[in-house]
């Protein structure tokens, strides 16, 4: 069952910032199965991006790179340090992304039947005329609304919920084994979103993608991983099964994630805020990230960096206080 | 419904015209229709709904930073549609606003002080040192470092500027803050830092406040009462908690189902939700919300329901919970 697709072991990925280089993303480990959604939640400035384009290999060669020892590997292909055309064949044909703002990435003086038709020509090789009838059915298979009606028109006649949709039918026409979504329904309203989030959970079940998610919001978590890595300043702090990670969150930065959050559920009292802010990728101390602001927080999680260690339970933790428990 | 209504709007109208030129027709979008609710003395209002709703508009009209169409605005008793000049200068003291987005709504040229000053200037409340005293207490009051006041907005982070916003409201010792979606663009844990603080000031100061917001954890936490928005018009009102454990309208409760919980077990029966807001310009007949509604009849295609009370202190617009005509 558990058949790993993406495999993401140490990276640590870099920018150059005032002559320095600094790393945003630093020993990050995950692992995607197949029919299987990981969602990676942290606020900005967690590395949750970076980490989404250091998969794709994405990450911008003027001033950032992907430190030696790092390793993505797809199915049994190794992604670091592939040639710049190799990753071209990769990045579509076995690994698509979705970004917040579908409007950026269509291209307003294309048709949105011509832009579909093109990416399925261009990563599996179709006939125009086949294309088109492939991009035909995949807009159909995301549910917009007379779809091949609707592929003469252009983005901007599209509303930012079918725009959305749009970007899904371009990955999934591409027939990837994994999907990155980097915050793909911030931008939209509640019910839009919970279309797009249904739409994305049912294609992943039918075709067995791996979705890795990205989200600073912890209720779309909640409704859409499987399991969860939980970010703060470049590190995974936690990861957990969903229902285990609500239930019990162990960090003390997802537990405070939770309790500073509002919710429509139910009353909950006083909120607690996390005192503070996200530490600048360029100061961050010889102890743990988060033990400035941790209520916690002893003498040794000052001087010292706790490592990501497993539990029993198949979870993973990085704190040294929380981590000592059974 | 309460003693002392700070506030009170009846029917509220605003229109824009959009489009249109040289032999073209500009159309028409009514961006808020009758819009009547009250807001009690030392109460919160949220208004709550998707974006093209209307309330971002309506909240505006309020303070006539849009100018309304038709309807009376009674803020303190007098109304805020019918004055000029210092009248109106008056009420824009003692009602304020806090926007979204800090950095767009402060001058990057201009520090704090400068920035903080200015209203107490045009006020004419303060001279001399005595602006200087004001504004360090305004800034001490939302937490920013004692000298923050000789910096610039740049030098701020996200959830610093907001309060930077909220120091440069407070500074005239409002009565009414209208907060249109004063949280939204900030991370979560800073969200909560913003919010605790509006909290505190409401409380210490007796604040009445309109909280516009598409984000009803926010809303839940924060608002006494909650008027909810469709296509400009306010469907359901009715007090917190019952708008979110309860709701009646069909429309609330499609809001309320699809609104992300931090719970997987509450994983939501998605194909409730169904459709997309309709153009504003073309508004469906009757009821707006019907070609979405899983309730709706043949009636709600023909009129429009009227927002009528249910209940002891609720307010519907549907048909479902009317009594039949």
């Amino acid at each position: 069952m558990t058949e790993v697709v993406l495999e993401v072991r140490d990276l640590t990925v870099e920018f150059r910032s005032g002559g320095a280089w600094h790393a945003a993303v630093r020993g990050v480990d995950l692992a995607i199965a197949r029919n299987e959604t990981l969602a990676i939640v942290g606020e900005s400035g967690s590395g949750k991006s970076v980490t989404a384009l250091a998969v794709m290999g994405l990450v911008p060669p003027h001033n950032g790179r992907i430190a030696p020892g790092s390793s993505i590997r797809l199915e049994d292909r190794e992604l670091v340090g592939l040639s710049e055309r190799s990753m071209d064949k990769v990045r579509g044909d076995r690994v698509a992304m979705i970004f917040q703002e579908p409007m950026t990435a269509l291209n307003p003086t294309m048709t949105v039947g011509e832009q579909v038709a093109e990416s399925v020509r261009a990563h599996r090789g179709l006939a125009p005329a086949a294309a088109w009838k492939e991009a035909e059915r995949v807009l159909d298979l995301v549910k917009v609304p007379s779809a091949r009606r609707r592929m003469t028109d252009y983005p901007h006649q599209f509303s930012g919920g079918m725009r959305q949709r749009v970007m899904i039918a371009m990955a999934l026409a591409c027939q990837p084994e994994v999907l990155l979504a980097d915050e793909p329904t911030t931008a939209l309203d509640v019910t839009i979103q919970a279309q797009v989030l249904s739409l994305i959970e049912d294609l992943k079940r039918e075709y067995g993608l791996g979705v890795l998610f990205i989200t600073h919001n912890l209720g779309v978590v909640a409704l859409i991983a499987d399991r969860v890595a939980v970010m703060y300043a470049g590190e995974i702090v936690e990861t957990a099964r969903a229902e285990d990670l609500f239930h019990e969150p162990r960090h003390p930065y997802t537990e405070a994630l939770l309790s500073s959050m509002p919710r429509v559920d139910r009353d909950i009292g006083e909120l607690q805020p996390i005192q503070g802010n996200v530490p600048s990728i360029r100061d961050i101390g010889p102890g743990c990230a988060f033990a400035p602001r941790c209520a916690l927080a002893q003498e040794r999680c000052r001087s010292e960096r706790p490592s990501l260690a497993a539990t029993a339970d198949g979870r993973a933790l990085r704190c040294w206080v929380r981590g000592s428990l059974p | 419904m309460s003693a002392h209504p700070i506030l009170a709007v009846e029917g509220l109208e605003k229109r824009f015209a959009v489009g249109g030129g040289f032999l073209r027709r500009a159309s028409q979008v009514h961006a808020v229709v009758g819009a009547s609710f009250t807001v009690a003395e030392r109460s919160s209002l949220g208004l709550v709904g998707e974006s093209g709703c209307g309330k971002s508009t309506l909240a505006r009209c309020l303070l006539r930073l849009v100018e309304p169409d038709a309807g009376s605005i009674l803020f303190e008793g007098e109304d805020v549609r019918r004055m000029d000049g210092p009248a109106l200068r008056v009420v824009r003291r003692r009602m304020q606003i806090v926007f979204q987005d800090p950095y767009a709504s402060l001058n990057p040229r201009r520090t704090v002080l400068q920035t903080l000053a200015e209203p107490l200037r045009v006020h004419g409340l303060a001279r001399g040192t005595e602006i200087e005293e004001r504004v360090a207490a305004a800034i001490a009051e939302v937490g920013l470092p004692a000298d923050s006041a000789r910096r610039f907005p740049h030098e701020f982070s996200g959830g610093q500027r907001q309060r930077i916003g909220i120091a440069r409201a407070l500074v005239l010792a409002p009565r009414f803050i209208v907060a249109d979606e004063p949280v939204s663009a900030l991370d979560v844990s800073v969200q909560a830092q913003v919010l605790q603080l509006l909290e505190g000031l409401r409380e210490r100061h007796g604040l009445s406040v309109l909280f516009v917001s598409h984000d009803l954890g926010v809303v839940r936490h924060v608002c006494d009462r909650v008027a909810v928005m469709y296509l400009g018009r306010i469907v359901e009102e009715a007090p917190v908690p019952e708008i979110f454990d309860d709701p009646l309208h069909p429309y609330t409760q499609m809001l309320r189902a699809a609104s992300p919980v931090p719970d997987p077990k509450s994983r939501f029966a998605l194909p409730r939700v169904v459709g997309e807001l309709p153009s504003a310009m073309e508004p469906p007949a009757g009821c707006a919300f019907h070609p979405r509604c899983p309730a709706a009849m043949p009636r709600c295609s023909r009129e429009c329901p009227t927002l009528s009370p249910v209940g002891t202190g609720r307010r519907v617009a549907c048909f479902l919970h009317s009594p039949a005509p």
